[in-house]
């Protein structure tokens, strides 16, 4: 087993889902099947290979420094599932 | 009467160019193609109307942004969505005077592999409707070969332009990495992401891929194509040499039908004049699927990070903060985008970024540098695109890996960046076969080429026969 039912819940916790009990037991099972499968890559002795993080040999990007015109404050709220004012609006900070 | 199972983008462009038909008339006869068909294939989540005009119609995945139409990217947790503004991609379409149909299903998030993923229920093959169309952008391959569309936007991180084309019978390109701006386009995992033209015929594909291609300011990994797109006239392939990697084309779970179908047409691709010769991609094939099933969770547990019930979309009720962003995430998501997200959170996580997610980028490097080396002999490489036809739906969901195969002859020239055509080639138990051609960056053209002499020999009737 790569990975047991206290690890899931703490990786469930780093990436703020709220795991249903049924659904941490089908988990639990399927990414053990997926992280063996995809731990294959630890077969290769790849020391003294380099990393590719991006396929295009393309570096350090820039383009002027010119003001253009943005979003206005009412078209960035216009999705906002509650707002209040200019803001966004949230539940209030608990205990985590 | 407008036929749209037969009638190409090429075609329609010129009859509406010589006034013989108007734009009205067009994208009214795709409306009543939608409304006589659609309910059975559900290819669309939302059809628009004629906004006016007189350019031809387009159907356009729902993972790209779309100014006041809804974008869900086939999850709940973008149900009611509005974009503020258009993807680079749209914006180059509505300059070119094109028209949105619609917005095409697709797996929740681009993650799927036969639209069986999306939060909206599947789309149907319209060569048999009790099997899948392929995905993740089962949607848009489905919509063109049932003429509900005369051509259409996918996007494509692993497989998901060409193989929902070869399910479908049409054209399909995944684009050198780059070459098209993703910018407005929902992110699943950015190294990898590409939007890309699905169409009836390599001419069409081709002409749709020089409208979206180039460089965006608004997304600083595009780059200028190195030379124009042409679109292909040639029926011969004199001059070209086509590799045949051994791996791709004899790989374990490759049917004998679809098999069988490849071979003949790679007879034909010598008989065009072609050089056709083996080769081998010792360790892509074999280590490609667990490389990408690492790197695509990392970057996807990323960029889903934002679905946190803040600025858009769904928010479920909650007294707390962090409530709110862990309950949202629950019953937003599906099965699919969680466990991706689970698999990259974990693969990033302290302890096992090394062995997990820094060693998939090392076998990134070696997929890259196999890919490399036979691109110094060939211009161009050949091998099915799907291991199989069309499979029924269900019959993969309850095992993610078993889903994860379908990708296996698409995912290593992903992995590297590399442009990928797929080609209809023929029929195996009454269901298209697809083939896919594979070149070096930005050699676009040259699979248009070759692509155009196969389908020029091979003659394939792209109209499903049930809709004949």
């Amino acid at each position: 087993m790569v990975i047991d039912r206290e690890q899931l819940l703490h990786v469930a916790r780093l990436a703020r889902l709220e795991l249903r009990e049924d659904e941490v037991e089908r988990l639990e099972a399927q990414l053990n099947d997926i992280l063996e499968a995809v731990f294959k890559v630890s077969e290769l002795d790849l020391s003294d290979v380099p990393p590719t993080s991006h396929p295009l040999d393309v570096v350090n990007v820039w383009e002027k420094d010119e003001p253009r015109p943005c979003l206005t404050v009412e078209e960035a709220l216009a999705n906002a599932p509650e707002r209040e004012g200019n803001f966004f609006k949230v539940p209030p900070g608990g205990s985590s | 009467m407008i036929d749209t199972l037969r009638l190409t983008a090429e075609e329609a462009w010129r009859l509406v160019d010589a006034r013989e038909i108007s734009g009205a008339e067009l994208f009214a006869a795709y409306l009543a193609a939608i409304d006589a068909r659609d309910e059975e294939l559900h290819c669309y989540l939302h059809v628009c109307d004629d906004p006016g005009g007189d350019g031809l119609p387009i159907a356009i995945k729902d993972v790209i942004g779309t100014k006041g139409i809804p974008t869900t990217a086939g999850s709940k947790i973008l149900e009611g969505y509005l974009p503020i503004y258009d993807s680079t991609v749209v914006e180059r379409l509505k300059s070119h005077g094109l028209r949105i149909l619609g917005k095409t299903n697709t797996d929740e998030f681009a993650m799927g592999s036969s639209t069986e993923n999306s939060a909206f229920g599947p789309s149907h093959n319209p060569w048999d409707p009790s099997r899948v169309p392929g995905g993740s952008g089962g949607g848009s391959a489905a919509a063109v070969s049932a003429g509900l569309a005369p051509w259409a936007l996918g996007s494509d991180t692993g497989g998901s332009i060409k193989q929902p084309s070869a399910l479908c019978g049409n054209v399909g390109l995944r684009p050198t990495y780059g070459t098209v701006s993703r910018y407005g386009v929902v992110a699943f995992a950015s190294s990898l992401d590409q939007v890309g033209p699905v169409a009836r015929t390599v001419r069409d594909c081709a002409y749709l891929y020089s409208i979206i291609a180039g460089r965006d300011e608004c997304d600083t990994t595009t780059v200028e194509l190195p030379q124009q797109v042409e679109l292909p006239e040639a029926h011969d392939l004199k001059g070209l040499r086509i590799g045949v990697p051994k791996e791709l084309n004899e790989s374990h779970g490759i049917e004998p039908g679809v098999a069988d179908a490849v071979q003949t047409a790679i007879a034909k691709l010598e008989e065009l004049g072609a050089e056709v010769g083996e080769c081998s991609l010792p360790l892509s094939v074999d280590f490609g699927l667990a490389c990408y099933y690492l790197i695509t969770p990392a970057e996807a547990s990323s960029n889903l990070a934002r679905y946190d019930g803040v600025r858009y979309g769904f928010r479920a009720a909650a007294e707390e903060r962090l409530e709110m962003y862990e309950r949202t995430r629950d019953q937003g998501f599906g099965d699919e985008p969680k466990r991706r997200i689970m698999v990259g959170t974990y693969a990033l996580s302290a302890g096992y970024y090394d062995a997990y997610y820094g060693q998939a980028q090392k076998v990134r490097t070696v997929i890259k540098r196999e890919h490399d080396a036979l691109f110094e002999t060939f211009d161009a490489l050949v091998s099915p695109t799907s291991p199989t036809v069309a499979f029924p739906l269900g019959a993969r969901t309850a095992d993610p890996i078993a889903m994860y195969l379908s990708d296996l002859l698409t995912i290593p020239s992903c992995m590297a960046g590399l442009p990928g055509l797929n080609v209809p080639c023929g029929l195996s138990e009454g269901l298209p076969v697809g083939l896919q051609l594979i070149g070096p960056q930005f050699a676009e053209n040259a699979l248009f080429r070759i692509g155009h002499a196969l389908e020029q020999a091979i003659g394939f009737d792209a109209v499903p026969e049930r809709l004949r």
